[in-house]
């Protein structure tokens, strides 16, 4: 073997090792956050974790279902709000505005991506939580505001994936449709939209990640308090925040049931993770 | 009752076009809104002092220090991580189980949520390897929450360079690794650049991942082991503690400020690589 050949075959392994970084990170993000969490499920028992209603933690009642529902509360308010609002958006900027707003809009919509969840947070504690209060009752922190503010948050997610998979609808779709006599909305509502379905898909369960999966944003406007909330007017916890806010201070097993929290969170999002990579693979195939 | 065709498409493009109208009015609200409370406080004096007590007075700078530092730690470590992946997945390999894994892996990752992140940097590097709440442990903490984006962005920009560019590499002798480090990656570059830079935004932005790594010492850092306060983690504790509004309205507007330039600088990057390429 030359020397040449042995320095590429040295370098090929290095390469392979440094591609493992990406799922080995992940397992020991998983080992370490089951080997932390799992050990007090199984002292308190499954069932109480999950269906358990009362979170005191100093007391030993580690009940984790006010916030299983919080979370699945604030993220199915994320979607009704920001998911019409982000793929009428795309629709808009893809099919019937002129091309020029289209050139404007798209870019400042993208660029809002990147604006920190803590600032969507902050915006909805001057403004939103006063709004609320004074005009529809209770205490303002409430799951309303975390839904508005949580669809907001994700709007720019959904609004340029959408615009990504319309865009990829070929051309030939369209005007067949028109060809046929079809008005641009029918073509819309009839071709570019089942033919962009599973890239519509995929950014609305993105969306749905980042809004299950956001914290301090939701810690700002959500109210914090550790029950199943009784209206959308009536504050709310979610899975996140329990960790966030308690985290600081905790020790001993009310740590241990933190990281319990995480174990649930990490399920939850897994399952999200599996279903959207299993619809973009199968718009591949297509 | 059936709606006219025409009457329906009326309605539909109304409705799509209020609908466009809310989203970006929402938009453009919270960015006026912070602009327009936050710019008044910006100042040499905000940007060039520590703050003092509590963050009621003084500047920033100790948080945009921390800031940087956190996100070159961040770079250093996921940078050569995310190419290195990528160039295995692209040069070194065809597509088989092994590369369905590392892929599935990195999605996943991506996938993952920051606070699950910041759990996970507490016990492994503040805890286990006793760094301690420090640059370091939320620099690391941050490398792996931002490597799937830059093992994807180097992905795309790696396989976007045209295959003859290989072949006439490969035709004048050259090895793989002669053809990677003169021929493909000098190409790839500008797609390389476009996602650190993207991971630049996310780091500076977070804030989760951050607090139960880096802390949240209001110092200036002076070594890698140095507990320390991010900016967005400043601005966090001053809204959410209610320290003082305006003085969180500032770092809101160079936070804001920062990562719009970040992102610009990023869109016009591929705005002229798509051209580039074409």
């Amino acid at each position: 073997m030359t020397k040449i050949e042995r320095n590429e075959r040295l370098i090929r392994l290095c390469l392979l090792v440094v591609a493992f970084s990406a799922i080995s990170v992940l397992a020991v993000i998983t080992i370490f956050i089951f080997e932390q969490g799992t050990p007090i499920m199984f002292k308190y028992g499954f069932k109480n974790f999950l269906l358990g209603q009362d979170w005191y933690p100093s007391e030993k009642s580690f009940g984790l279902f006010p916030m299983i529902v919080g979370s699945l509360m604030v993220t199915l308010g994320a979607l009704i709000i920001g998911v019409p609002l982000g793929l009428a958006s795309a629709i808009f900027l893809t099919e019937f505005s002129n091309r020029r707003l289209a050139r404007i809009l798209k870019p400042f919509i993208e660029l809002l991506a990147g604006i920190p969840s803590v600032v969507y947070g902050f915006i909805g504690l001057m403004f939103l939580i006063p709004f609320i209060r004074e005009n529809l009752g209770g205490p303002g922190l409430s799951v309303l505001a975390s839904s508005i503010i949580l669809g907001v948050m994700i709007l720019p997610t959904v609004t340029s994936i959408a615009i990504d998979s319309i865009r990829a609808v070929p051309d030939s779709f369209r005007e067949g449709s028109i060809a046929l006599g079809a008005t641009k909305w029918q073509t819309v509502k009839m071709v570019i939209l089942p033919a962009a379905r599973s890239g519509i898909v995929a950014g609305v369960v993105l969306g749905m990640g980042r809004a299950i999966g956001e914290t301090m944003a939701v810690i700002m406007v959500a109210g914090n308090a550790a029950a199943i909330p009784d209206s959308i007017l009536a504050p709310v916890r979610t899975l996140t925040s329990n960790i966030a806010l308690e985290m600081a201070y905790a020790s001993g097993e009310h740590r241990q049931a933190l990281f319990a929290t995480g174990v649930i969170l990490f399920v939850i999002i897994m399952i999200l993770n599996t279903i959207a990579n299993l619809t973009s693979a199968r718009q591949k195939k297509r | 009752m059936r709606i006219k065709p025409r009457i329906e498409q009326k309605i539909a493009q109304s409705v799509l076009m209020f609908f466009t109208f809310i989203a970006v009015l929402v938009l453009v609200f919270i960015l006026a809104v912070i602009l327009k409370n936050g710019l008044p406080q910006l100042s040499l004096e905000f940007l060039s002092r520590n703050p003092a007590d509590m963050g009621r007075e003084g500047g920033i700078l100790s948080t945009i220090v921390a800031t940087i530092y956190l996100t070159i730690i961040a770079l250093l470590v996921a940078t050569p991580l995310g190419v290195g992946t990528a160039i295995y997945l692209t040069e070194y390999t065809v597509e088989n189980r092994i590369t369905r894994i590392i892929r599935f892996g990195a999605e996943c990752l991506a996938g993952i949520p920051s606070i699950i992140f910041g759990l996970f940097g507490f016990i492994l590097f503040v805890n286990r390897l006793k760094f301690g709440w420090s640059i370091l442990s939320g620099g690391l903490t941050l490398a792996f929450m931002v490597l799937p984006t830059i093992i994807r962005t180097s992905e795309e920009a790696i396989k976007a360079v045209p295959a003859s560019y290989r072949l006439v590499s490969f035709s004048l002798g050259s090895t793989r690794w002669q053809t990677v480090t003169k021929v493909v990656l000098p190409s790839a570059i500008p797609g390389i650049i476009t996602g650190i830079i993207l991971s630049i935004g996310r780091s500076i932005g977070e804030t989760a991942a951050v607090i139960f790594t880096a802390g949240s010492a209001l110092r200036m850092p002076t070594s890698l082991f140095s507990s320390s306060r991010s900016m967005a983690v400043h601005f966090y504790i001053l809204a959410r503690e209610g320290i003082s509004m305006s003085k969180a309205y500032g770092t809101a507007a160079v936070l804001v400020i920062a990562i719009l330039i970040v992102n610009l600088i990023t869109y016009y990057l591929m705005e002229r690589y798509i051209k580039h390429r074409s």
